[in-house]
């Protein structure tokens, strides 16, 4: 099974880094994986994207022509990627940047308002970890434990103080969706 | 691990000791890796030179004296090493040359294209010269084929071309690495180490008198010669019952092989050719293709260049296609599936 997913939003949201944990947990636990950064003259609070190709099998293309799955940190992001992702494929919304919806109605929309969840604990930059801990909670691409196990490999080297709230903002995104609420945030946040 | 990385680390371990670059978008992670790299290890030298030119000339000073050394650069710096690479190859110096090409001409752009294929396959520098030149299209075969590319260099004192461009470098996949000591250069005995206690040896490429240097050029004629017949390196993909062979190197390979997939599995018999040595050029297995199958497109990240090599083997023996994205564009498998499937009925094959 072969599963393509795009992660979008600002520079410095932290979106390659989600596709990069996510590559490196599929690799660790036995998968092929590819991970296919946007580069150029990429600025801060310009944008950014990354393609994370996750497959039992020899994966041919690292370019995603239909994602599965597309994860959307900022508005520009949606407008530029939602007519990519594949009919029945689900749309990760981050629903305190955009304020808006998916014209389509053949995809399934997973509204989660990162920022706001990231700041209860701490910092809004965290968003990025909430919204991976959701977007593996919901699509269940790799395990929980795995990505604890890449994140701490990660930042053991990066920034070791970090290691601890990053991981809370995987469990908060992982719990969030567990606990159902995701209907009603999106009734409260989306208007 | 990324692909500009993957080859760092593989150039370590196939002994290279020598590295000197100039940076450029996008292999600077490759200068930045020896860097560090090398100044862990015993015996690395990193120079971050001045100019292109310069690091190519300290490559053939490193490679004369037996060291097994490399330098990378992306097409306007390649360009650049150009004179460098005549004098290697006219001194037959092994050296590995790395370019990660950009879209062009000129300074172009830093977005993945295939735009130096004539420029590495028919030489690129001054004079009657070849060099081996490996198209990888994965980051594993990054690894692989630097490793590989030290090897060939050494084995037949020639510099070996390794062509990739911003998206191998730039992506990250698993790599594996063989187990096992470090390489170390082979035993040499021509290098130019000091003479004393041996006859004083030479390494030029002046030769003034015309039958010396024709002499000096039929010998390196013969020596292309051995490499075209025993180097040519593929891959084929679902040959096997194919009606249409797609031809693609490096990159746009892998976008053409998804294509593939997706269309094997609507029942179009489609196969894929993948060149790993652009030059040697697989001729031999292009032309007994051509004995059983009538269609040929070809596929380059660039306004048509492989694509004559593709003309020259087949020899009119079959009809071939051409659709090439210059400047930086990559397709996605879906584009490249519609491109076959449209050539694929055209021709009634289906």
């Amino acid at each position: 099974m072969l599963i393509k997913t795009v992660f979008s939003g600002f520079g410095g949201q932290g979106v390659l880094m989600m596709g990069y944990l996510l590559a490196a947990a599929g690799m660790q636990e036995g998968k092929n994986v590819t991970y296919l950064p946007s580069y150029g003259a990429e600025v801060r609070g310009g944008t950014a994207n990354c393609t994370v190709s996750i497959s039992d099998d020899e994966i041919a293309s690292p370019v995603a022509s239909e994602p599965e799955y597309i994860v959307v940190m900022n508005k520009p992001s949606l407008i530029r990627f939602q007519n990519q992702v594949q009919s029945g494929g689900i749309i990760f919304l981050n629903a305190n940047l955009v304020d808006m919806k998916p014209v389509r109605g053949d995809i399934e929309v997973c509204e989660v308002p990162a920022n706001d969840l990231a700041l209860k604990i701490g910092t809004d930059k965290a968003a990025n970890m909430i919204m991976l801990g959701a977007f593996i909670k919901k699509t269940g691409l790799v395990s929980l434990e795995t990505l604890k196990v890449v994140l701490k490999d990660v930042f053991t080297t990066k920034n070791p103080q970090l290691l601890e709230l990053n991981e809370k903002a995987l469990w908060e995104g992982f719990t969030y969706l567990e606990q159902g609420r995701q209907a009603d945030a999106s009734k409260a946040d989306i208007s | 691990m990324s692909g500009n990385h993957a080859i760092g680390e593989a150039a370590v371990r196939a002994g290279c000791r020598f590295y000197f670059g100039y940076p450029i978008t996008p292999q600077n992670e490759m200068t930045e890796y020896m860097a560090r790299r090398l100044n862990e290890i015993e015996g690395g030298v990193f120079i971050q030179a001045e100019s292109e030119l310069a690091a190519i000339n300290m490559v053939i000073g490193a490679s004369m004296a037996g060291a097994r050394v490399m330098t990378s650069s992306s097409s306007p710096g390649i360009s650049l090493k150009q004179e460098g690479i005549s004098f290697l190859c006219a001194m037959e110096l092994p050296a590995v040359i790395v370019n990660m090409t950009r879209g062009g001409p000129g300074l172009g752009n830093i977005a993945p294209a295939q735009s130096d294929y004539f420029q590495a396959t028919r030489g690129g520098g001054h004079g009657d010269y070849r060099t081996i030149v490996l198209a990888p299209s994965s980051v594993q075969e990054l690894a692989d084929l630097t490793m590989e590319a030290f090897n060939l260099a050494d084995k037949y004192r020639i510099p070996t071309v390794i062509l990739g461009d911003g998206m191998l470098g730039q992506m990250m996949e698993p790599v594996e690495f063989p187990d096992g000591e470090m390489q170390k250069p082979p035993p040499k005995d021509w290098t130019i180490t000091g003479a004393r206690g041996r006859p004083s040896r030479f390494i030029r490429s002046l030769l003034l008198d015309p039958a010396v240097e024709e002499e000096h050029n039929w010998k390196l004629a013969r020596k292309y010669e051995r490499i075209a017949a025993k180097e040519v390196r593929y891959e084929a993909y679902r040959l096997e019952d194919a009606k249409m062979v797609v031809v693609s190197f490096g990159t746009a390979a892998r976008i053409a092989k998804g294509a593939i997939k997706r269309l094997r599995e609507q029942g179009l018999k489609v196969g894929l050719l993948r060149p790993i040595t652009l030059w040697p050029f697989p001729e031999i297995v292009l032309k007994d293709l051509a004995k059983r199958i009538g269609h040929f497109l070809v596929y380059e990240m660039n306004a048509g260049q492989m694509v004559e090599d593709v003309r020259l083997a087949l020899e009119g023996r079959a009809e071939i296609f051409f659709y090439g994205r210059p400047g930086g564009v990559v397709i996605t498998p879906l584009e490249m599936s519609r491109v076959i499937t449209s050539k694929y009925y055209q021709k009634g094959l289906g």
